[in-house]
């Protein structure tokens, strides 16, 4: 005690300081580019380096853009207009193949005269899903996003009105079915009986309605086969709904996964596995050519249909690992919790541990879902024509072949929005509920 | 533990004429053990806790006090013996289960609010969901307990907002929106600022006064000795001693609860 400095041992502070500005030199650009570019012999050189690399590579695409010719009928023509623009040989990209082919790529060869259904499908899809994507909106528009997807299907594929309404009655009375039967009996059989109902309903009654409610009331589009569908339509179709199915399967194999029930459990870690363990490409070459020979001859199972199947079940069991992260994150108090007032399994996941658990997976879904849009590309291998596969579709052209990167930028650009701005709005969600729940 | 400290925060004035322990069994454990995997946590369990009994159970850490609680809402699940709740046997069938969880209320060490609600809608989830009362109804009474818990004007913000000390009253006001007949708490206090403990404290007092059937995991002494009328000595999963707070703690039988008492209390 005694050997303290009197002056640090007896202080008292008469007046509080004011705060003050940090010094010039370390604020702001100035010390950004000090700290960051030249604060060594060597920075300094790999930042000249780098200059003169960047430099190079807009020197050579900036006129390849800027120089570029978007109005001509085929690549010869469009070599023409660039030389007497710019001169022969200068670098000038032809954007012309995409203004020349823009309906081919967007909707393949879906008919001419039909373009205002997959466009009006595509408002369709665009009001259903803003309920959904934003929760200030009035909830009962959720009402029409439930519907939508019979909407939707009707418009793209056209026939009859009544084969949309006989599955959505399927899934309608399966409903109401799973509502009595868990008024019974547990919620697992409950659902059980739903499903029963739901595949009764579309095996028996399903048919035999649509085919006489047609004769009473003939309310119909001009069908279109599956096989006239192609560009970013064809990929647009199979990632969304691809990526609207394998949510729910996903949670669902998740919580099949954490499960105590052994048979539950035991399947949902088959199928995670199974379908985790080989490549996407083999699940699609399965679906185009493997599954006609298990199917009973004579049944025509739309491949698309069947492309959709693969790849929902496929990003399902990654999504299914991403949840289950999110699930094993929470704190055990969680469950508890929500054990201890009495809710039961269902109500514990759906109100308290799912919320959260899903929160905590946002980043990882997301990526799940972007990494499922890019891969729907890979359909091509299997004859579906998808951008890439229209890309040497027109190629295969001779007006215009000899087109590579223009169509590929275009390409990629367009799949850059999608992807991006997928990612942007994970990045809001979270942050919106990071502020809400804090 | 400065229980010294603890014992001034709490003495107040202790309303006893609603304190009453009538004939009626609330709990039954009769013969009761448990295992975690070859550990054998609890044995030979036999307890009855009458209505209006406030029961403070201490020990040391590892002697499964909180096990034997979690076992009475079946948090944990016990392998042999019997445990009756309410007149409900504690069977494998969840039905049984999720109707004792909704009668007996329980606090947690980590308070387990939800942080993704408001402390309102913590308060009305399980009464919503579980007793299916009207929103507005659960509300009123959510707003009722949180009123008693002295936290109303905090309805509105998230759990993460709320210091420790508020939170467990919101998680005691949870519990009570279900209006349990008998509430456990788990260590209740023992993730507190010293600051905090005696307004955790005093919300069990006051539910106490009401008559409630409460069992208290707690190493608080002075809540013991206050409130209690019976304190319960556990080591190595059994019962070691039973007794009610004045002759526990002046006059304690086994050597286990001497010792125990000398650690805690002798400094």
């Amino acid at each position: 005690m005694s050997d303290t400095h009197a002056q640090t041992a007896r202080f008292v502070r008469e007046s509080m300081l004011p705060e003050r500005e940090p010094p010039l030199a370390e604020v702001g650009a100035v010390k950004w580019v000090r700290e960051n570019l030249f604060s060594g012999w060597l920075n300094i050189l790999l930042t000249v380096v780098s200059a003169v690399v960047i430099g190079w590579i807009l020197l050579h695409i900036v006129p390849w853009f800027w120089n570029s010719v978007w109005k001509a009928g085929s690549l010869s023509q469009c070599r023409e207009i660039r030389d007497e623009a710019f001169g022969p040989g200068a670098s000038s990209a032809c954007f012309a193949v995409i203004t020349d082919r823009w309906h081919q790529l967007v909707f393949g060869f879906y008919p001419q005269t039909l373009y205002w259904r997959p466009v009006t499908a595509l408002i369709v899809f665009l009001i259903a899903a803003s309920p959904v994507l934003f929760p200030r909106l009035p909830r009962q528009a959720l009402w029409f996003s439930a519907i939508s997807p019979f909407i939707m299907f009707w418009l793209l594929w056209g026939g009859s009105v009544w084969a949309p309404l006989s599955v959505l009655l399927g899934i309608v009375l399966a409903y109401v079915a799973f509502r009595i039967a868990s008024r019974f009996v547990s919620p697992v059989l409950a659902m059980l009986a739903g499903v029963a109902v739901a595949v009764l309903c579309w095996g028996l009654l399903a048919g035999p309605l649509t085919t006489d409610m047609s004769r009473i009331l003939p309310i119909r589009l001009r069908a279109v086969g599956s096989d006239d569908f192609g560009g970013f339509m064809l990929s647009f179709i199979i990632g969304v709904s691809a990526i609207i199915l394998s949510l729910p399967l996903g949670i669902l194999l998740a919580l099949g996964r954490q499960s105590d029930l052994f048979f539950i459990n035991k399947v949902s870690v088959a199928f995670i596995e199974l379908i985790r363990g080989v490549p996407l490409i083999v699940w699609l070459f399965t679906a185009s050519l493997l599954l006609n020979y298990f199917l009973p001859p004579g049944t025509n199972f739309d491949l698309m249909l069947r492309v959709i199947i693969m790849v929902t079940l496929f990003s399902a069991a990654y999504i299914a690992e991403v949840v289950r992260g999110g699930l094993a994150a929470l704190p055990k108090g969680q469950y508890e919790g929500a054990d201890s007032l009495g809710l039961d399994y269902w109500q514990s996941m759906r109100l308290i541990i799912l919320p959260q658990a899903l929160k905590i997976s946002i980043p990882g879904i997301v990526n799940t879902f972007i990494g499922l849009f890019k891969d729907t590309t890979l359909v091509v291998f299997i004859g579906l024509l998808d951008p890439i596969g229209l890309s040497n579709a027109i190629r295969a052209s001779t007006d215009w072949n000899g087109v590579y990167f223009e169509l590929f930028v275009f390409i990629g650009l367009m799949f850059f929005i999608c992807c991006f701005s997928m990612s942007r709005y994970s990045i809001a969600l979270e942050k919106k509920l990071q502020r809400e729940h804090r | 533990m400065s229980d010294v400290a603890h014992e001034m925060q709490t003495s107040r004035a202790i309303d006893r004429s609603q304190m009453q322990v009538s004939d009626e069994v609330a709990i039954q454990i009769t013969d009761m053990n448990k295992w975690f995997g070859q550990f054998h946590v609890l044995r030979d369990i036999d307890l009855t806790v009458y209505r209006g009994e406030r029961i403070v159970i201490c020990g040391p850490s590892g002697s499964g006090k909180s096990t034997l609680i979690r076992c009475i809402n079946h948090l944990e699940e016990h392998q042999a013996g019997r445990i009756v709740v309410d007149g409900i046997e504690l069977s494998n069938d969840l039905k049984n289960i999720d109707k004792i969880r909704s009668e007996v209320g329980m606090c947690f060490q980590h308070f387990n609010l939800f942080p993704h609600l408001t402390i309102l809608e913590n308060c009305t989830l399980a009464p919503i969901w579980v007793r299916k009362v009207p929103k507005r109804e659960a509300e009123e009474t959510a707003m009722h307990y949180l009123t008693k818990v002295k936290i109303p004007d905090q309805a509105n913000k998230y759990p993460g907002q709320l210091s420790g000390g508020q939170q467990q009253r919101v998680a005691i006001a949870r519990s009570l929106c279900m209006r349990p007949r008998i509430m456990l708490f788990d260590e209740p206090t023992s993730a507190l600022d010293p600051e905090m403990i005696k307004e955790v404290l005093d919300t069990m007092i006051e539910l106490a006064e009401e008559g409630m059937t409460m069992l208290c995991v707690t190493h608080e002494m002075g809540f013991a000795r206050q409130v209690a009328n019976r304190v319960i000595f556990m080591d190595q999963g059994q019962i070691v001693e039973q007794n009610e707070p004045e002759e526990f703690f002046g006059n304690p039988q086994s050597e286990r609860t001497k010792l125990f008492l000398s650690q805690i209390l002798g400094h």
